[in-house]
């Protein structure tokens, strides 16, 4: 565990009625009333989703990209708890408070795409539940996961209210939970390429692979670290505070490491599949996947250097590169890459669109209220 | 019983002879009998007492009365399209009165059946086809001089066995339907005792000729319902051997005579078959030996419910059927799935709009971050340099 003394979190304090609070809330009272419409007159009233194309936006940005821009807690508690670098815990809470929101919000975003959503609770209830599926295996661990982090957080109330006696029962089996916390997110995260195997031959080939549950895993994880210096900088800049270019520098040269393991699994497994010749066919898959491809191997160009990952602007770029590029992955196999057949297509409608605006909005409010009002950023020093 | 064995009836001439007489091959004979005997629902063996009952017993006298009716029943016996049936029926029984059938006419005719029924005392078939009105003591269907319940009376007091054929015999039928203004009966209510009812507007021949045919091998009627109604033909509902059931399990209607829907052969429950509440075996046996798929809902139209009193002629043809088994999902699909519209022009220009706003605050981020840094960097090294001064 971690040993060394750090600045202490607290509340960044100032007003909760500024621009940025009243865009969201534009965006979050548009979001209520279309799933008021969706949950009275069904999906087909506001999606664009046919019996071609099952998933939508919904699933595939709010739950399967959601969670994994959610992965900065877990990807940060690893590297902290799991191997012991003590230095990262200032960036834990942050992280922690995005995964938060971000794993929250794709549970409720099933919810809103389940056609019979009053069912949902046949999934835990052992007479209805389907323990040899995949998506059983998903939405199982992303429920216990959601609870679990619920209870990792649960410190900042406990400070914040001054419940003493909770906060040090809590600590006692802490050290539980986060070991949960990040079992359970490895478990999901790679289930979630597995729908992609389960899939099958309508998935595009280039992303139709065995190995893709690694490569999702691999993917969440660099995303992970992707968001935590992304988050880092527009916290820095929109609070005004100092950016942790100590903390980050190193974290940014680990997210390389497992970025280029990534990617070295990513192509070994298409040469090996013989796949890779279908990147340079004249097609609309080809071009997503270069696409997706050059995203995930821009950071190499922006951050390769200790000077280059020293700039604030180029770890934001890189962080922002690798989102992009887990963005294209998943949404490259779940929509763009997948072909149920003749005549079948899928574009979200503007209700969906503005939803899923909607979902971003409630994590960017939720984020800015409780950094304003409880200790989860640490608190600025002079200098480092 | 009777011989069981088909092989033992291979040479034998009193099939042959019957074969003959009806102008078939011998095969066509016996698997006409075979047939009789399956719709039946008799045990293998049986084809062979049919067959041989039929070659060598003496044909049952049968006395035909026609009431309140349009003489359908008779129509669909004689009409029917397999070359020899309606000489098979006038062969396998006797057919000693019969208003439309006969050449003869009034006194004569009335004669031929006083006759008929001295001769066969005991012993005839009494068929009774038409609903029998009853109000005003029976004044509005004569015969003869007599009324139908008079008729109906007579002929059953001999009788060995009394059919009714038809739903308007079975129970009133049509002519029963409010404000029925006759009083129109079916045979059992007149003559104060159960019949075996053969309903149906008009009822499938082979289930009125199946059950004469039981009679004639079997000495006695076959097992009926609790409305008379042999089971052979009536314990099914016509739903569940239905052709178009797999749609129905499915939630496939036809919503609208000659939509989608019912031009692909979708169930019509949702168009008033009533098929779910009507016993009878039209899915099974067809109808009208036209070929296969020949019966009402197979030609599009749904299931009037004519074999079932109180759906039949008095449940509007549009109106739902009551579900005796199975109820329909409450989740429909559509009959023509949508196969997605594409990007609408709103939706496109919403997810240009956020991608623009979501690039346009990226470069600013990144350009104010960088621009930051280079003061900082600026500012690192100009106290680098005091430092490196002072130390100096």
């Amino acid at each position: 565990m971690s040993n060394q003394q750090h600045a202490r979190p607290e509340p960044v304090g100032g007003n909760l009625f500024n621009a940025a609070t009243f865009v969201c809330g534009v965006l979050i009272a548009v979001l209520v009333a279309i799933l008021f419409t969706r949950f009275l007159y069904g999906l087909g009233a506001v999606t664009h989703l046919n019996d071609g194309y099952p998933w939508g936006i919904w699933i595939v940005v709010d739950v399967v990209i959601g969670s994994a821009f959610a992965c900065g807690g877990f990807s940060v508690a690893l590297l902290v708890y799991i191997f012991n670098k003590g230095q990262y815990h200032p960036l834990v809470r942050p992280a922690l408070l995005a995964s938060l929101f971000g794993y929250t919000l794709a549970g409720a975003g099933v919810i809103f795409d389940l056609g019979r959503w009053w069912n949902v609770w046949h999934m835990f209830w052992p007479g209805y539940a389907n323990p040899n599926s995949v998506m059983f295996e998903v939405a199982v661990c992303i429920s216990a996961y959601i609870v679990v982090m619920w209870l990792e957080f649960s410190p900042v109330f406990f400070e914040k209210w001054g419940m003493r006696d909770a906060r040090q029962k809590l600590n006692k089996v802490l050290f539980f939970l986060i070991a949960l916390g990040t079992l359970l997110p490895m478990m999901h995260q790679s289930s979630l390429g597995s729908l992609l195997v389960v899939i099958g031959t309508q998935v595009h080939p280039l992303w139709q692979t065995p190995v893709v549950p690694l490569l999702y895993l691999l993917s969440a994880i660099t995303i992970g670290y992707g968001i935590v210096l992304f988050e880092s900088c527009v916290a820095a800049s929109a609070y005004r505070t100092q950016i942790e270019v100590h903390l980050l520098e190193p974290l940014a040269r680990i997210m390389l490491g497992v970025l280029a393991v990534f990617l070295i699994v990513r192509f070994g497994d298409l040469i090996v599949r013989g796949a890779l010749g279908l990147a340079f066919t004249p097609t609309r898959e080809a071009f997503v996947f270069w696409v997706e491809t050059l995203c995930s191997a821009a950071p190499f160009l922006l951050i390769a250097s200790k000077a280059a990952r020293r700039n604030p602007a180029r770890l934001f770029l890189a962080g922002l590169a690798i989102m992009l590029g887990g963005v294209f992955l998943r949404l490259n196999g779940f929509l763009i890459g997948y072909d149920t057949g003749p005549g079948w297509n899928y574009f979200p409608s503007s209700s969906e669109l503005l939803v899923t605006c909607g979902m971003f909005a409630v994590e960017v409010l939720g984020y800015i209220i409780i950094t304003r009002r409880f200790p989860v950023l640490p608190r600025v020093e002079a200098a480092h | 019983m009777a011989n069981t064995d088909l092989i033992a009836l291979e040479r034998d001439e009193r099939v042959s002879a019957a074969a003959d007489r009806l102008s078939m091959s011998r095969r066509e004979f016996l698997q006409f009998c075979a047939a009789l005997a399956a719709t039946l629902g008799l045990p293998q063996g049986a084809d062979a007492a049919v067959a041989e009952a039929v070659a060598t017993k003496k044909r049952p006298s049968v006395i035909w009365l026609h009431f309140q009716d349009c003489t359908g029943c008779t129509e669909s016996m004689l009409r029917a399209e397999h070359p020899t049936l309606e000489k098979l029926i006038l062969d396998v029984i006797s057919l000693d009165y019969h208003e439309t059938l006969f050449a003869a006419a009034g006194h004569q005719v009335e004669a031929a059946r006083l006759k008929a029924m001295a001769e066969n005392k005991g012993q005839y078939i009494l068929v009774v086809e038409g609903s029998i009105p009853t109000r005003d003591n029976g004044i509005y269907c004569k015969v003869g001089g007599k009324t139908a319940v008079e008729l109906t009376k007579e002929c059953a007091a001999d009788a060995a066995a009394v059919i009714a054929i038809g739903s308007c015999a079975s129970w009133g039928g049509m002519p029963s339907t409010d404000p029925n203004p006759s009083g129109a009966s079916g045979v059992a209510e007149v003559l104060g005792k159960p019949v075996v009812t053969i309903p149906g507007c008009p009822p499938n021949p082979y289930n009125f000729l199946s059950t004469v045919v039981h009679f004639l091998t079997f000495g006695k009627l076959p097992e009926v319902d609790e409305l008379g109604r042999p089971k052979f033909a009536y314990s099914r509902l016509i739903h569940e051997n239905c052709e178009r059931r797999a749609h129905f399990d499915a939630g496939r209607f036809a919503m609208q005579f000659g939509d989608t829907g019912h031009r692909q052969g979708f169930c019509l429950y949702k168009l008033g078959c009533k098929g779910p509440e009507t016993y009878a075996n039209c899915s099974v046996i067809m109808f009208g030996d036209a070929g296969a798929g020949t019966w009402p809902v197979s030609c599009g139209h749904p299931c009037i419910g004519c074999t079932e009193k109180g759906v039949g002629f008095q449940k509007p043809i549009h109106s739902l059927a009551t579900l005796k088994s199975v109820e329909p999902s409450v989740f429909l699909p559509r009959i023509v799935e949508e196969k997605g519209i594409g990007a609408t022009v709103g939706a496109a220009a919403l997810l240009a709009a956020v991608a623009g706003v979501a690039a346009g605050a990226g470069a600013m981020l990144t350009r104010n971050l960088g621009l930051s840094h280079q003061a900082e960097e600026a500012e690192r090294a100009k106290q680098g340099k005091t430092r490196t001064s002072a130390e100096v």
